[in-house]
């Protein structure tokens, strides 16, 4: 079965009224649950105003089915932007095409001399990002993992949707994960945000996180953009595109992430309302609905806040985050894509976790996984300590 | 009778009881007590019925237009003997629908994995509406589901053990992750048995033994009708008690921790 034909059989708006409607008994039954029995009606109860006044006694569950599943751990993870170069015409995006900034491909010394300050930092795990131009397609990601596999265990990758084949070659090439946020599961305000250029297609996107688990990514990451559309419907249409890949797919992993929208270059748009509580809300409610999914947390969140919330729910952070392509090492000063917020290094976050009694997880997969299906896996080599670090 | 029926290949069922044949005292017995179980799906032994034509102990106690009828395969030990029963089956019957089951165990019946797959993506081919009885095993359940399984038959216990759902904590998973109805099959000994899968959340429960080696088998059919009944009705209206062994979703608070939230939160 194919997530479009199940996302049809949902109004976006009815979604978003039932959810405002959800009565405190409904609360109080989700809230009763079973662990791994919270169902698609009791999730809509979770995210509802309703359960907002349960919310410590979501964080409560939220965070000790976290501790059973993952243990006071934490996974350490960068963004390695590849390019900034976009076709598609996006109001809340800096790489919009329309922008007038000046468009970087980073060549392959430019993309190691990144993985060397990445590298430097300790991380393992890199998730490559892109705009969406033919140039950057899939022979410049299998040319991009090829380059990193030596070097990194975990190669994720945020580009624009592929089709099944381009995925299923790619995860030869040492394709650890795959992250695809459908930005808004609105139709009409997807409409409104996506102008021009492929990403104007919401079915092409809706699609991809099952192209995904046909070709065999063995992770497939989820998420809205919370700001574009209601958000408590945008997270319900998540969970149920979740609960979906892992009834369908359930291979593969899943993840699951919390991006807020964030100044950027150019923009002026109205942003509907998702607070820090909120997100709070949605990442409990998730981790309710799936003790398993790995949740993440990402740089556009405030230092204070991130030291707060990392134990509810969530098992993955990045952290020294660079959003602009060449910002770590070969162009720190390119146009980001959007503001990162919380601007400590990896080592004063890596600290903090430790002093609060978390392990920082650098490494939590080997490339030999990624090897099983495809050629012997590179040795790994060690890169040069980058100059400005050795 | 439940409020949301049970749907196993397009085919709606209110009852969620379904009862075997064998082992009642007499055809009048298992008559009376399929009557009273309230029953719409019943399972008959392929190696049970004569496919000839002549009078038959059970089928001749069956009215076939108030009952499905569910030919099962007990007795196959292989995939190649399963698929030539159900052929048999099929055309005995006239049903297309299938109960598979292959033990090549005679003692404990346990039933064999690999061929059960194997003979369940053939019949998936052949065109059969396949229930396959299995061990408790939720990787198997899954991969019985992408074979195209109608729905999985998982065990509580040995069958005809009467030991109940000694296989809980498999139940459960299988349940959470199934695209496809459970129907909890062999071992419930109770009515207690069948209420309690049903208030985990299996879609169905099989019971033959129970009911049919009871010291009296109509009243038995009944209390597992009101069993089965309670079990659901309790799903459905959402249990407050935790279940036995499973945390309740709220821990026990320790210190706040989201206290940090104020009202003036970004």
């Amino acid at each position: 079965m194919n997530f479009i034909d199940v996302w049809r059989r949902h109004d976006f708006g009815e979604v978003a009224r039932r959810i405002a409607s959800s009565g405190p008994s409904e609360v109080r039954r989700a809230l009763g649950r079973p662990r791994g029995s919270v169902d698609l009606d009791d999730f809509a109860a979770l995210l509802s105003p309703a359960a907002s006044g349960h919310l410590e006694e979501m964080a409560q569950a939220a965070h000790q089915y976290s501790l059973e599943r993952f243990g006071r751990t934490m996974r350490m993870y960068a963004p390695l932007y590849l390019s900034n170069a976009c076709a598609n015409v996006c109001t809340y995006c800096g790489f919009s095409a329309h922008n007038k900034i000046r468009r970087k491909v980073l060549s392959d010394p430019e993309i190691l001399a990144e993985a060397r300050v990445l590298k430097a930092h300790g991380f393992e795990s890199v998730l490559l990002v892109t705009g969406e131009v033919a140039r950057v397609g899939r022979d410049y990601l299998a040319n991009a993992l090829a380059l990193l596999r030596p070097h990194f265990s975990g190669l994720w990758i945020e580009v624009q949707p592929l089709p099944e084949e381009d995925y299923a070659s790619l995860a030869q090439a040492g394709l650890s994960a795959v992250m695809v946020y459908q930005e808004t599961y609105d139709a009409r305000t997807y409409g409104r945000h996506h102008l021009s250029g492929p990403k104007a297609d919401v079915e092409w996107r809706l699609g991809t996180p099952d192209r995904l688990g046909r070709a065999g990514v063995k992770r497939i990451g989820l998420g809205a953009l919370y700001g574009l559309s209601d958000w408590r419907a945008d997270a319900w249409f998540t969970g149920l595109h979740l609960r979906h890949v892992e009834t369908v797919h359930w291979r593969s992993r899943t993840s699951v992430s919390f991006p807020r929208l964030r100044p950027h270059e150019g923009g002026d748009i109205p942003v509907t309302p998702f607070s820090e509580r909120d997100l709070v809300q949605a990442a409990c409610a998730f981790r309710l609905l799936s003790p398993e999914a790995e949740l993440s947390l990402s740089t556009r969140e405030s230092a204070e806040f991130r030291n707060r919330a990392f134990r509810l729910g969530f098992t993955s952070m990045s952290a020294g985050s660079r959003t602009n392509p060449g910002g770590y090492a070969s162009a720190p000063e390119s146009l980001e894509q959007f503001a990162i917020d919380d601007n400590r290094s990896p080592a004063e976050v890596a600290s903090f976790l430790r002093s609060q009694g978390y392990e920082p997880v650098w490494k939590d997969w080997d490339q030999t996984y990624d090897g099983f299906e495809g050629a012997h896996p590179a040795p790994r080599r060690a890169l040069a300590a980058p100059a400005a670090l050795a | 009778m439940s409020a949301k029926p049970l749907v196993i290949a397009g085919v709606e069922f209110s009852s969620r009881l379904f009862v075997g044949t064998g082992k009642f005292s007499s055809g009048e017995a298992m008559r009376r007590s399929l009557e009273a179980s309230g029953t719409q799906l019943v399972t008959v032994a392929l190696g049970r019925i004569r496919t000839g034509g002549e009078p038959d102990d059970i089928l001749g106690h069956l009215d076939t237009g108030r009952y499905r009828l569910l030919p099962n395969t007990s007795g196959t030990r292989n995939a190649r003997e399963a698929v030539l029963a159900a052929e048999l089956a099929r055309e005995a019957l006239e049903t297309n629908w299938l109960k598979l089951e292959i033990h090549p165990d005679p003692k404990y019946l346990m039933p064999d994995p690999v061929e059960t797959l194997q003979a369940a993506e053939q019949l998936v081919r052949r065109g059969f509406v396949v229930l396959p009885y299995v061990h408790a095993d939720p990787v198997l359940c899954r991969r019985l589901e992408e074979a195209g399984a109608a729905a999985v038959m998982p065990l509580g216990s040995p069958i005809g053990s009467s030991r109940g759902l000694e296989s809980r904590a498999f139940l459960e998973i299988i349940i959470a992750q199934s695209g496809v109805p459970v129907v909890v099959d062999a071992g419930l000994g109770a009515p207690s048995d069948a209420a309690a899968a049903l208030e985990m959340g299996a879609d169905a429960v099989l019971v033959n033994t129970a009911i049919a080696a009871a010291a009296d088998p109509v009243a038995m059919a009944d209390a597992f009708r009101l069993g089965v009944a309670a079990g659901r009705a309790a799903r459905e209206a959402g249990i407050a008690r935790p279940e036995p062994g499973r945390e309740p979703a709220i821990a026990s608070a320790t210190s706040p921790l989201t206290a940090f939230l104020g009202e003036a939160s970004r």
